[in-house]
Formats: C-alpha cells, structure tokens, sequence
C-alpha cells in the first residue's frame, strides 16, 4: 500500500487554556482532492499550521508523505506546498526573483528554472513576472503566492482560504488550475468558507468544530446522508401549521423552506397543509448542498 | 553572482540562497544601508577633526582625525551588522513574510548562519567604504592587518547575532527602535570612539571595561597604529567570548522556535 499523502493520529493542540484542537485523527490518500472546512475558530488553520510545522502539536503525530512533522521535519516540509491565508510578501523582490529564492530554499538551483517559469505562465503571471511583489494587486499577490507554495514542485498542496477575497473571474481560473495540478497527480487539501466550491471540487470533506472533526466522508455521502431534500413552499399569506415547525429551516414572506431527511415526509406535509386548509400558491423540491449539512453539524441549532 | 550560484553544491544551497536574499535585500536599497551610513561617519569625522585636531592627542605623533577614523570605521561596522539581521527580522515578521523561510525545510543553524553571514558582509562593506573614502583626506596607517580583519569579523559576527537575537524578540518596530536607542547606542558611545578610556576618570574607566564595544574598538585601532589601551588579545578573547554566548543563545531561541513557531 502506499503511504498515505497526511496522516494525523490524536493530534491536540493548547494554547493556555483554550483546546484548540481535540484529538484530531484524518488519513488524506495521495491523489485526493480534500476539503476542511469548519466555522472560525474551528481550528483548521491550526490543523494546517501543525502539517506545516509552524505550529508544534501538544500531543499526537501528524506526517506528510509517510515523514513526521517534527521528527522528520526536512523530509516533511520538501513534500509540502502551503499557501498561507494573508496575503503575505517580500517588498524587495519581483515575481520571478521570489519564486528562485522560494525553490532555492529547498534546495533546487537553475535546473528548476523551467519550472518555475511553467508556474509563472499557468497562473498567469508573466507580464508580472519583473513586477515587484509591492507593486501587484491583490489578486496577483493571490497568485504569487500560489505560485510560491509550488516553486518546489511539491506532491501535496494544501491552501489555507485561497479564495478568499478573490473576484469571480480569478477564482474559476484558480480552480482550473488546482484541478489541472490534481489530475498531474498532487494532492490538494483545501479550506474554505465557499461550500459550493467544496461541492464541486472535492472528493472528501471533513467538518470541523469547536477543534473536532463533526463528520468525514465522501462529499456524495454527506449529501445524500445527511442532507436530504429540501421543500420550499409559498402560503400565501397563510401560516405554517405548527406540527410542521421542526422541519423549517427559513421562512419570510410566506415562503417556508422545510428540510425533509426522508422522501416520505413529502406526503406528511401535504397532508397537514390540507388539514390546516392551506392553499399551496407555490412548490418546489431541491436537493439539499454542502451548506446544509454544515449547517446541520456545525450551526447553532 | 551566477558564477557563485553554479559553484554551490545542493547541500549549501538553501543556506546560500538565504544568505544570498539577505544581501540583495540590504544591496537593493544601498543608499540608506550602505551609503548613508558612510555618510554619516564622514560627517562626524569632518565635525570632530575640525573642532579637536590640534586640541586632542591621545597618542604620540597620532594626529586626532587619525585616531577617530578606525573609531568611526568600527562603530559603524557595528551599527549595520546589527541592523541588518535585526531589521530583517523585525520587517519579516511584522509583514508576515517569514513565513516563506519558516516554511522551509532549512535547520535552525542554516538560518542563522546566513543571516549572520549577511550581518557580516553588510558590516564590513560599510567599514570597508568609510576606510577608503576617509583614506582621501588623512594619512592612516595599517600596521597589523590581520588584526584589523580579525576585529573586523568576529565584531561584525558579534553584532550580527545580537540582531538576531534582537529580531527574533522584539514584536514590534517601537521594542526594536528602543533596542537600538538604548543598549546600541550608549554602548557605542562610550566605547571610546571618540577618546581614549585613559582619558576617562578612574570610575568610568572601570566602567568601560564592562562594555564588549570598547574591547572590539580598542583592538581594531590597534591594527592601524600598533598601540591601544589594552592588549589585543585580551580584547579578543572578551570579544569572541561574548560571541560564543550570544551565539549560543540565539542558536538556543531559533532552535526552540521562540516567537517564530508556537
């Protein structure tokens, strides 16, 4: 069997007396494209700060291509791409001169020109490439720093938010590109506030709250389990009858968005609407998304 | 640069590219890192020379603006060793740049390694320049020039890792500036750039036998004039023993991780 592409046993982090993370445990196979996602302060980044060794765990193993982040940390790192959340730069250098240093830290010289010249036209950043880093909009510091975590040509990629504050038309072309990378054969472990993008994009999610993971599985299967369909309906200027009341998950206006776990459940809400003598103005049946089933594991309700 | 490049084997290489980014970063804005420090020290030696030439002689047939130059020289090797790692340090870590080399598979001594060799070639290149314009205007001997290089190196060594220290610890712009305002600076000063300590009454004569700059400005005027307070090599054993602890405690906080990996 191959190793995996991460792999982290019990992993805890404290600070003080906040637990940041709680016994983590995640297995990430090489080729996967995975998303971690989770609220604010659910402790993803500290999850990705551990795998990236600026943060030590209090307690558990975290390895990257079979290497221990901390006892092995070297071989650890050189399989690792990390694209940190703020757009950081270096304010001396341009493009091209950062991306050298960047491989060069790793030690590679002028055989991985080339390369980095290749990740410079992927993400479109040859006009820019003698611009210096203070000089670029934000969205090329985006891809900057993109292209800094590949400099190396690392087998596992992971991005911290790369979308963040990213306009449309940047972001789809950064996910051609992530796919384009996951179809070479890296594996691409992502964080994101955009579930949609999870959705489309990722074979496996794991959910994370409160510094545990609330639910891990194929994005198909957290659908279909836990999601279900859900019923918008429009009353008019009629009320939801009150049985009906656990199923809602929005409602103004008179329309009601009810969440139905289940496909019978469909024919118990009709049938108390038509006790109540309610007129349906309006229906629709849709399939639930990630959102939901975030919503449902790591919301307030 | 390229030449050098090629000649780097793939075990050197992180370290040298590291060394290499942290001298282009001081190189590409050398106005304020190189030139206006030479600047500077020239103004001092134009001011001191024409107020005490003639008023001040510390050594026999050694003219004031003579002795002032190597004072000058060294003070401001000093003063740029130290900025260089500690700037460095302090801007990496306020724009959150650091991360690029924390990122690294490079080892707690590669990093310290190249940003002490970069002190290092910042130091001696302002030194180097304050030398050869001050050559110019004053007849300067050099009487043991391998004094001058050892002082030269293991001084600028000296400042270099206490920028690393002072880099590392510091969390903002204004502990940095304090640092530099109120431990480079008084030390500097009253090392005997500008005198000699024997011109000092007794209790502060004393007094600047605590401080590691009048040991490393004593022995680096020794180098040009064959004559110092103390002995050079009591000066350099007080200088390279102050390294060795200095560097021993920044190895210690870059191998512990201290404000840069939690």
């Amino acid at each position: 069997m191959t190793v995996p592409a991460i792999k982290i046993e019990q992993v805890h982090k404290r600070f003080g007396n906040l637990h940041a993370l709680n016994g983590i445990d995640l297995t990430i196979n090489q080729g996967e494209f995975f998303a971690l996602l989770g609220p604010n302060g659910a402790g993803k980044s500290t999850l990705i700060n551990i795998l990236a060794g600026l943060l030590k765990p209090t307690q558990g193993k975290v390895s990257v291509m079979g290497h221990d982040v901390v006892d092995d940390y070297q071989a650890a790192r050189m399989v690792l791409g990390v694209v940190p959340q703020e757009l950081v730069f270096d304010p001396f250098f341009n493009v091209r001169e950062m991306l050298r240093f960047q491989a060069g830290y790793f030690g590679r010289g002028r055989e991985n020109d080339a390369w980095v010249d290749e990740v410079i036209e992927n993400l479109g950043l040859t006009d820019k490439a003698h611009t210096n880093m203070r000089k670029l909009s934000g969205g090329m510091k985006r891809r900057a720093l993109i292209a800094q975590a590949l400099a190396h040509k690392p087998p596992v990629i992971v991005l911290d938010e790369p979308t963040a504050g990213v306009d449309v038309e940047l972001r789809q072309m950064l996910w051609g590109f992530i796919k384009q990378l996951n179809r070479d054969g890296h594996t691409i472990i992502l964080t994101t506030h955009y579930l949609e993008e999870a959705e489309t994009l990722c074979e496996r999610v794991a959910m994370m709250k409160q510094g545990e993971i609330v639910a891990l599985d194929t994005t198909a299967n957290l659908l279909e389990k836990l999601a279900g369909k859900n019923l918008r309906l429009k009353l008019g200027n009629a009320v939801l009858p009150t049985t009906l009341l656990p199923m809602l998950k929005s409602g103004e206006n008179g329309v009601y968005t009810l969440a139905l776990t289940e496909p019978n459940q469909l024919e118990y809400v009709l049938s108390e609407l038509r006790k109540a003598k309610i007129n349906i103005e309006d229906m629709q049946l849709f399939e639930a998304d990630l959102e939901d089933v975030f919503m449902s594991l790591v919301g307030s309700k | 640069m390229i030449l050098i490049d090629n000649l780097v084997s793939q075990q050197w290489r992180g370290t040298y590219t590291l060394f290499k980014k942290e001298v282009l970063r001081f190189w590409r804005v050398a106005f304020q890192t190189v030139a206006s420090p030479v600047l500077t020290a020239l103004l001092y030696l134009l001011i001191f020379s024409h107020v005490l030439q003639g008023h001040v002689q510390v050594y026999k047939n050694v003219p004031y603006t003579a002795f002032l130059i190597p004072g000058l020289i060294m003070m401001s090797l000093l003063q740029n060793a130290f900025a260089n790692s500690s700037s460095s340090l302090i801007q990496s870590k306020v724009m959150g740049n650091i991360i690029f080399i924390l990122l690294t598979p490079l080892t707690y001594l590669q990093f310290f390694i190249a940003f002490l060799a970069a002190s290092i070639v910042r130091g001696i290149m302002v030194g180097l320049s304050i030398y050869l314009v001050a050559i110019w205007f004053v007849d300067l001997p050099i009487v043991h020039p391998l004094w001058i290089f050892a002082f030269a190196l293991l001084g600028s060594a000296l400042l270099g890792t206490f920028g690393i220290i002072a880099g590392i610890w510091a969390d903002k712009f204004d502990q940095m500036a304090a640092f530099q305002n109120f431990v480079i600076m008084p030390l500097t000063f009253l090392s005997g750039v500008f005198y000699s300590i024997h011109s000092l009454p007794p209790f502060w004569q004393t007094v600047s036998k605590f401080n590691p700059f009048f040991y490393m400005i004593d022995g680096f005027r020794y180098g040009f004039f064959g004559k110092g307070d103390i002995s050079p090599w009591i000066s350099i054993g007080v200088v390279a023993a102050f390294l060795l602890v200095l560097a021993w405690l920044a190895l210690k906080m870059l191998k512990s991780g201290y404000r840069l990996r939690g």
